[in-house]
């Protein structure tokens, strides 16, 4: 049975020509950057042309401002604890409600050890709440953390709009970009962003690595201590093969940037046609005018999240869902709970998101089959007969 | 990903017994779009006053699917009385066992058995209101279900009661009433199940292994068609022995660690050891 992979905001292949150019350095290229010696030198210089090629990315002014971290979570505690502990005084922590666990963590842990934190609401479309945003941030000093896109339904927030208000406040704004970097153009550099996170493996890097941008001038306190690696932000000897794997994966995502805007939103955009076509009570979620061009998630009237994944899994479709019987917790998804997404409709949602990998036969076989399933399901409920 | 046994798997995607029944002589319907699931069981007696007929409809998830078809199995050719006596874990049982986070569809399975017999019974709907006071209001959980659970399957925390029956998944606010309802149930179940907290006694200590042993560990070894044997239990040391194909698998040390002593550490006490007698 062939794969259809549309759970890239999960995880994404590797591409091939970022695993060829990681080999090298899992082969030969082992010695360590920091040496003296010219055979472990050697290697800084492919670490210093993979921080250039993301900040070629994300259009950072200074390489610099890239430090390399482990993975997108370790990006997101570093900005928020280490951000925090940096200021002069205890900041107010401000987020959103829909954050992804990586930053809502870290922002509970200091809420438990004295800080004050505050979580801006969404609206239905899933859109921030400007407004009470712009109350909260004018009350204290504030570190901002809110997402550059929202990895359940795709939908982008105005960073520049909310450094804006942050700035003019005095604070320092953190924006968890795991989601939006290679998948939407930007340039840190000409925005009011003071920290960026982003994550290997959801562009076509492997798991295990990821960075966050720094700005310069910005005060963050290490959480790894140790030597001076990474300008003494991050000790530890660097993970010298996925660091260049990242550097690569940051440049493909650089020349597949239109092909994302145009080619795979248009695929995403069939798939969604269709499935409103032919799935009766399906619905969008999400704001369908400010949204990443490869995400949809799609609730269906009455039945349940869990049940319409797996009967997808069975006919080798992979998706993601928000329902709370897939998760362990009861509750359905923190996000679409922020949205107040009908109850008819709350557990039985359906992420659906594209890569450059994903072709034209991937739609059609969902087309083929979703109404299928979801027919299966509306006979099995005892709220649609 | 869930670990859904082959059973329930099949009961997911083959499941039994779907539909309506027209005329039925007892219908029980329970849970509700808000809670994520729900079941709606119909059944019909032939002049015996044995289930001829039994079907359902469920709006949930794999397990809730497969408990509900599962049960529909278990009562056709059953006479109320014996069907009265269908708890919860045998639901989870006829399927295999359950994830430990999913125990509740089986419980929806047994409530809306429940419902469908008072409904033939009373010939009215069944209110569990009517039965207790809720005290988990985000699930409409009575206390008189949290007790019944609580018995049923040896529920000794919070999050075990959660679950089972999702009382106090929501909003957390219920929490300290229910810690109040379980230990009260202990406290009238006497020395068979104390609540963990409690230095167990020897006796009760072998009683919790076997009972985890029985429902938690052997019907996962089953699956892959081994099994095994309570040997002996010496302070903090359990022995056992691998049957079938566990017995000469070549990750039996891995299953012993990583199954048994997990589950035992999980539901006994931290220091227990497990060794393997040969």
């Amino acid at each position: 049975m062939r794969t259809v992979y549309l759970d890239n905001n999960a995880t994404t292949k590797i591409a091939d020509e970022v695993r060829d150019a990681m080999m090298p350095f899992l082969t030969d290229l082992w010695g360590n950057p920091s040496s003296m010696h010219t055979f472990g030198g050697q290697v800084k210089k492919y670490i210093e042309a993979a921080r250039e090629q993301v900040a070629a990315l994300i259009g950072a002014a200074d390489p610099q401002e890239i430090t390399f971290t482990s993975c997108g979570s370790e990006s997101n505690n570093l900005a928020i604890r280490g951000g925090a502990e940096a200021m002069d005084k205890p900041p107010h922590i401000i987020t959103s409600k829909v954050e992804h666990a990586a930053v809502s963590g870290p922002c509970h842990y200091l809420e438990d050890r004295g800080f004050r934190l505050t979580k801006i609401d969404v609206d239905q479309l899933g859109r921030l709440d400007l407004d009470a945003l712009r109350r909260e941030v004018k009350t204290s000093k504030t570190l901002t953390s809110i997402m550059w896109a929202n990895n359940e339904t795709g939908v982008i927030f105005p960073v520049g709009l909310i450094g804006e208000m942050v700035h003019e406040a005095g604070g320092i704004f953190h924006t968890d970009a795991v989601q939006a970097v290679g998948k939407i153009p930007m340039k840190v550099s000409s925005l009011p962003v003071d920290m960026l996170s982003l994550s290997g493996h959801k562009l076509h890097a492997p798991k295990g690595i990821g960075a966050i941008y720094i700005r310069r001038g910005t005060k963050v306190k290490p959480l790894v201590l140790g030597g001076h690696q990474e300008r003494g932000r991050r000790a530890g000897t660097e993970n010298v093969p996925y660091i260049v794997g990242l550097g690569v994966a940051c440049a493909l995502a650089g020349k597949h940037l239109t092909e994302e805007n145009t080619r795979v939103k248009a695929m995403r955009d069939r798939l969604e046609q269709g499935i409103l076509a032919t799935c009766p009570g399906a619905r969008v979620n999400g704001d369908p005018k400010h949204r990443l061009p490869n995400t949809t998630n799609i609730s269906f009237d009455f039945i349940e999240g869990e049940a319409i994944l797996l009967m997808l899994d069975d006919r080798g479709i992979c998706t993601s869902t928000g329902s709370a019987c897939a998760s362990g917790s009861l509750e359905p998804s923190h996000v679409l709970r922020a949205m107040n997404v009908a109850g008819v409709s709350v557990h039985g949602s359906i992420r659906f998101s594209f890569s450059t990998y994903n072709t034209d036969e991937d739609v059609d076989a969902v087309l083929t089959e979703l109404p299928k399933v979801v027919k299966r399901l509306r006979e099995l409920s005892p709220f649609v007969n | 990903m869930w670990d859904y046994t082959d059973k329930v798997n099949d009961h997911f995607k083959n499941p039994r017994n779907v539909g309506k029944i027209e005329n039925p002589d007892g219908t029980g319907e329970v849970g509700s779009l808000a809670c994520g699931d729900a079941l709606k069981l119909m059944f019909k007696l032939d002049d015996k006053g044995r289930i001829k007929e039994a079907k359902f409809q469920t709006f949930g998830c794999a397990s809730a699917i497969a408990s509900s078809s599962a049960l529909t199995e278990m009562i056709i050719g059953k006479t109320l009385d014996e069907v009265e006596k269908i708890t919860n874990k045998d639901i989870a049982e006829y399927l295999g066992g359950l994830p430990k986070q999913k125990v509740h569809c089986s419980v929806m399975g047994r409530e809306a058995l429940e419902a469908a017999i008072y409904n033939y019974r009373t010939g009215k709907k069944w209110d569990k209101e009517l039965e207790g006071e809720v005290v988990c209001h985000c699930f409409g959980v009575t206390d008189k279900e949290i007790e019944r659970v609580t018995r049923e399957n040896n529920v000794q925390t919070l999050e075990a009661l959660t679950n089972a029956c999702k009382a106090g998944g929501g909003c957390g606010n219920c929490l300290p009433d229910l810690q109040k309802i379980i230990d009260r149930v202990h406290g009238e179940m006497g020395a068979a199940a104390v609540p963990e907290k409690k230095p167990l006694t020897n006796l009760q200590r072998i009683h919790l292994i076997e009972d985890v042993i029985d429902r938690e560990i052997r019907p996962a070894l089953r699956q892959d068609g081994g099994d095994l044997e309570l040997i002996d239990v010496d302070g903090n040391t359990v022995k056992v022995r691998f049957r079938g194909a566990c017995s000469g698998c070549v990750v039996s040390a891995i299953t012993l660690k990583d199954v048994v002593e997990a589950r035992l550490k999980d539901n006994v006490s931290e220091d227990i050891r497990v060794e393997e007698v040969k």
